[in-house]
């Protein structure tokens, strides 16, 4: 009984003497391969060679200070409210006198957490945050054995005086009119 | 009896009802917002100007309309009056230049603010205002001021609604504040920066629409989508002890009164329910505060869905299909 009109009739040709020489079907064969010697590479020499990320990817994440190396976030809570997998936790406390140097408002994130393992890193904080205090950066999450380790604190997203992280390619153009 | 038109929605009223408490009674679909205006406090409302509407017919007897906008929190209603709220453009106009207004001084610290999230002027600006400011002047500045131990006072905040004087001069006794100066230069203080020292003084935190006059207790503790509201009550021997609880975890972080739908509180407490009684065993838990599903307070707090079974048949309406779209 025929089920469908896919099947198809295998014929078992007698091959001609060209095809029975088989040596012309090695040299187009060969002349593939030798051809791809001289094409560009598909891959890279990681990690000596590293490509270059688009400048929307989303990796993992930054607080960013101000160009006098203050911190920018002020745990105002956008970015907990905005996330979608409920990644983000902070503390809120009040700035003293004489950390006007640390923190660039009078109110400071004190805790601040993310879970990698929670994250969609689907960017939502990065476009709630009033302050421009949290960037996605290409930095990738590294693996890790343990899972509270995922667990991201301030040491790990402030980024570090000697070593700013350059965001101005997601700094947000838009202006509202 | 008086019948009254607002937004094309008739509502029969007693006589001596203000335009705003008709337009109350309608629903909160016509109401207009306000700022200063306070149904528990006499003499409140007028100094504002966020609740003007257009009245378009003045009475039966007199149809000509009124020719200026008129602040509805001040404004008798009429048999026969006709009121145009959100369906007049004038209103819309004028509402738009109010929140200009208010906001000259205003700091626009919501980040910082503990009020964030629900602060009246921000839901004012975020319906009604525009996304820019138009004055080249700098923003008034205030020293940081202190009310005794529980307020704090941020004066760039304040608007000068003049709702916490009147708390002051009617549910307390004996008015240790109220507003210096005029003008531009008009501040909220007490006398010689006096300490508040009330047993209901703590109310001026919860009848303040900005964030103007916070908790101590809870400054920058959280931000209020965090903390969970739940209704409860204590035998309280100076107040009526019916609070909300705003729990974070099993800790309660807050203690204000009940709001309404209008975001005025129903009963005012006493400061010891306010900022002395934090711990779940000095309360009688009634059950989760409810929240309307548009504020930021319920976001991530989750709801049990209705049983198919609880549904009423009349709940369920078809929904109406829009003219010229293809099934």
């Amino acid at each position: 009984m025929q089920l469908t009109n896919r099947s198809k009739v295998v014929t078992k040709k007698e091959m001609s003497f060209m095809e029975k020489l088989y040596l012309p079907a090695i040299v187009s064969g060969l002349s593939i391969t030798i051809k791809h010697l001289f094409k560009k590479k598909a891959t890279l020499r990681y990690p000596e060679v590293t490509r270059e990320f688009a400048p929307v990817y989303r990796g993992m994440h930054v607080l960013k200070r101000d160009e006098q190396g203050r911190e920018n976030c002020t745990a105002c809570g956008l970015c907990a409210v905005a996330c979608p997998a409920e990644a983000i936790t902070m503390d809120a406390a009040e700035r003293k006198k004489g950390e006007e140097n640390l923190y660039r408002e009078e109110k400071y994130a004190a805790k601040y957490e993310i879970n990698m393992l929670r994250c969609i890193y689907c960017g939502l904080c990065e476009e709630a945050c009033p302050k421009d205090a949290i960037y996605l950066t290409d930095r990738i999450v590294p693996s890790e054995y343990a899972r509270d380790t995922f667990v991201y604190g301030k040491d790990l997203l402030v980024e570090k005086m000697d070593d700013r992280i350059d965001v101005s390619k997601r700094k947000k153009s838009y202006h509202i009119d | 009896m008086a019948k009254v038109t607002i937004d094309g929605k008739t509502i029969e009223v007693p006589d001596g009802t203000t335009i705003l408490q008709a337009a109350r009674m309608i629903g909160p679909d016509v109401a207009p917002p306000t700022m200063c205006y306070y149904s528990k406090l006499k003499t409140s409302g007028g100094y504002c100007r966020t609740c003007l509407v257009e009245v378009t017919k003045g009475s039966e007897k007199d149809p000509r309309p009124m020719p200026k906008l008129v602040a509805s929190c001040r404004t008798n209603v009429m048999d026969g009056m006709e009121v145009g709220n959100i369906t007049s453009a004038k209103v819309i106009e004028a509402r738009k230049g109010v929140v200009e207004f208010l906001l000259l001084n205003h700091p626009l610290d919501c980040p910082i603010c503990d009020q964030a999230g629900e602060c009246h002027l921000q839901d004012l600006g975020y319906e009604h205002g525009s996304a820019k400011t138009r004055t080249d002047f700098e923003r008034r500045t205030f020293e940081k001021i202190s009310l005794g131990d529980k307020i704090q006072l941020h004066m760039t905040r304040c608007i000068l609604c003049y709702r916490c004087v009147k708390v002051a001069d009617q549910i307390t006794d004996g008015r240790v504040h109220g507003v210096m100066n005029r003008g531009d230069h008009s501040e909220i203080s007490t006398y010689i920066e006096n300490v508040i020292d009330n047993d209901f003084s703590g109310n001026v935190i919860d009848v303040c629409p900005v964030g103007a006059l916070t908790d101590k207790t809870f400054r920058f503790k959280s931000r209020v989508w965090f903390t969970k509201p739940v209704n409860a009550h204590r035998d309280c021997e100076k107040c009526s002890g019916k609070v909300n609880l705003w729990y974070k975890g099993e800790e309660v972080l807050r203690v204000t009164g009940r709001k309404d739908q209008w975001g005025e509180v129903e009963e005012f407490i006493c400061n010891t329910c306010r900022f002395d009684k934090k711990q779940t065993s000095d309360w009688t838990i009634e059950g989760p505060t409810n929240i309307n599903r548009h504020s930021v307070i319920s976001a991530n707090h989750y709801q049990v869905l209705k049983k198919g079974s609880e549904f009423k048949l009349n709940d369920i309406k078809p929904i109406p299909l829009i003219e010229g779209e293809g099934a």
